[in-house]
């Protein structure tokens, strides 16, 4: 069982009227490694992530995750179910925090799933059971203790739209974390983040691979980062994947020298 | 003085009923960005079921009032949670992508609906309740006017104090309440966290037909008359109130509706009863002219 990849894209078609956003795309990402998705603007990439999370259901393909206890497909599952059932976590380009609730209650909010289990549909919230404050206690720790690994802890009673940029990249992150994902998809976690945040986003995000033994995949612009932390890319171009690789390899190669430079000149040549 | 003080009085039990349902209509609102018309009807079933529910609890031989009472609520209050998720069932979750316009028609369609599903079941004629609270105390003792507020203004307002306490922990405090404020802020992320935010709204719908219903309970008891056309005036006033505190603000339906209800007992009792609609509905033109977040309602900041 050992040998199944953690996510197992086959032939994935997405098609928007005439435009082939992602074209008969397939590739894996493994667990206990950071899959870098990378290619020019528009080459596919954000639209790959919204088909993995359920926004969108691609027409062709399927996408496969393989849990210990069996395969999901995720194409055939609510979007809720994403993150309950396939254990698939997300963060955006475009933060996109509960920006009038607390740091805290972001992070809580997003293990509403197991909580509203133990609580039996807040019955037994609303009355006060045991077995329902015993599971709030324990969301609250994990909680805190993902703030603690993002540094910030001391601002878990502010309202997470007041946070700086920086921190509301990484408040997302956390946040991603406590749904107890396999597979953790960041979509430009480095964007907007200085070099010195980047550097700290690097080792978070290493560390969370090291540590918690998922998989990770990772839409990046910063080639450094992408270099940096990545153990394997896939270049995307126009929808279609055109080379994949270890980080050393692909910076290398020709096909995708060529997306992102374009043709040498004639002259030079 | 005597004369304002009672006018107080009833304009705060009458603004206590209106802020019940007000905060129906926020909150759908603020979760799915729609006015749900079909609220006010909800209320009037809530009374309806609730006169059943006095008359079944008479008729077993219940000489207790405040027996009667705490059945004909339990009852009242599921039986009306029941109507008010199964409307959301069927008239809403199936357009929630449609657009806007569509469910806000479907919504009328609905409210036509339960007006007339009541008025075949129960009849048109105006059904009445013998009053079950008599007595209260006496304020205030003038020459000519003494101030009252009966027990059953007492009971209004304690139930009322009571739902919104009930009401303000579950939002604020409880794993559902933080799921639906997760929800009201973005939807599809709240769903990618795990969120099942169907039946969030689902929960949303049932809150606000529950509140609704103890609306209708109330009006059955303080007035002792009810028919089935009752909802569409409370249901407007009690909206006025919503957007008069701000829609989508709750503590804001709450303010908006004990605001309206005093606008009403005043103006009643010092211009002119006739014309107490006229005063309600100015206030949602004004609102809507010079304030259109309402009093506590936060600006709609469009993303560009």
């Amino acid at each position: 069982m050992s040998t199944l990849p953690l996510l197992d894209v086959e032939h994935v078609t997405m098609r928007f009227g005439g435009l082939f956003a992602v074209n008969d795309l397939s590739f894996t990402a493994q667990p206990k490694a950071i899959t870098a998705v990378i290619g020019p603007n528009g080459a596919g990439k954000t639209t790959l992530f919204n088909c993995i999370t359920g926004f969108y259901k691609p027409q062709i393909g399927r996408m496969t995750l393989n849990h210990a206890d069996g395969p999901v497909l995720l194409e055939r599952l609510d979007d809720y179910d994403i993150a309950a059932k396939a254990r698939v976590a997300r963060t955006f380009q475009n933060i996109r925090l509960f920006a009038r609730m607390s740091v805290l209650e972001n992070l809580i909010v997003a293990q509403h799933h197991k909580l509203m289990r133990a609580s039996a549909f807040s019955l037994a919230g609303l009355l006060g059971l045991s077995r329902y404050s015993k599971a709030e206690k324990l969301a609250v720790d994990k909680a805190r203790h993902w703030l603690d690994r993002v540094g910030l802890l001391d601002l878990a009673d502010e309202d997470a739209g007041s946070l700086p940029y920086g921190s509301q990249r990484r408040l997302e992150i956390a946040r991603a974390m406590c749904t107890d994902p396999v597979l953790l998809c960041l979509d430009e976690p480095a964007a907007g983040l200085n070099p010195k945040e980047s550097l700290e986003l690097n080792s978070l995000l290493t560390g969370i691979r090291d540590e918690m033994g998922i998989g990770l995949l990772l839409i990046e612009h910063d080639m450094s980062v992408v270099m940096e932390i990545s153990d394997w890319v896939v270049v995307l171009d126009y929808g279609s994947k055109i080379a994949e690789g270890a980080p050393a390899l692909i910076k290398d190669d020709p096909a995708v020298i060529h997306a992102y430079l374009g043709e040498p000149d004639e002259s030079e040549a | 003085m005597e004369y304002f003080l009672q006018q107080l009085i009833n304009g705060l039990t009458l603004g206590a009923i209106y802020g019940l349902i007000a905060i129906g209509y926020t909150m759908v609102y603020g979760i799915i960005r729609m006015i749900n018309f079909a609220h006010g009807e909800i209320y009037m079933l809530g009374a309806f079921i609730s006169l059943i529910a006095f008359l079944v609890s008479t008729l077993l031989g219940g000489t207790s009032v405040a027996f009667g009472l705490l059945a004909a609520l339990v009852s009242t209050m599921v039986l009306t949670a029941l109507y008010g998720w199964a409307v959301e069932r069927v008239a809403y979750r199936p357009l929630r992508n449609a657009p806007k316009l569509a469910p806000l028609i479907s919504a009328i369609g609905m409210s036509i609906v339960l007006q007339n599903f009541s008025q075949l079941t129960q009849g048109a004629r105006v059904k009445p309740l013998p009053p079950l609270f008599k007595g209260g105390i006496e304020l205030m003792h003038g020459e000519t006017f003494s101030v009252n507020l009966s027990y059953l203004q007492m009971t209004i307002m304690a139930l009322t104090v009571a739902l919104m306490v009930v009401f303000t922990w579950v939002i604020t405090r409880t794993s559902l309440g933080r799921a639906q404020r997760a929800t009201e802020q973005d939807m599809k992320m709240a769903a990618l966290l795990g969120v099942n935010t169907d039946r969030i709204i689902s929960a949303t719908f049932v809150m606000g037909a529950t509140l609704a219903s103890v609306a209708g309970l109330m009006v059955t008891l303080y007035y002792g008359v009810i028919d089935f056309y009752i909802g569409f005036l409370a249901g407007i006033k009690a909206f006025t109130a919503a957007v008069l505190g701000g829609i989508g603000s709750l503590p804001g339906a709450m303010l908006g509706g004990l605001l309206i209800g005093l606008i009403e007992a005043f103006w009643s009792g010092y211009f002119s009863i006739e014309y107490k609609d006229v005063a309600a509905f100015s206030i949602l033109v004004l609102v809507l002219l010079f304030r259109p977040t309402g009093l506590l309602g936060r600006p709609e900041v469009e993303k560009i």
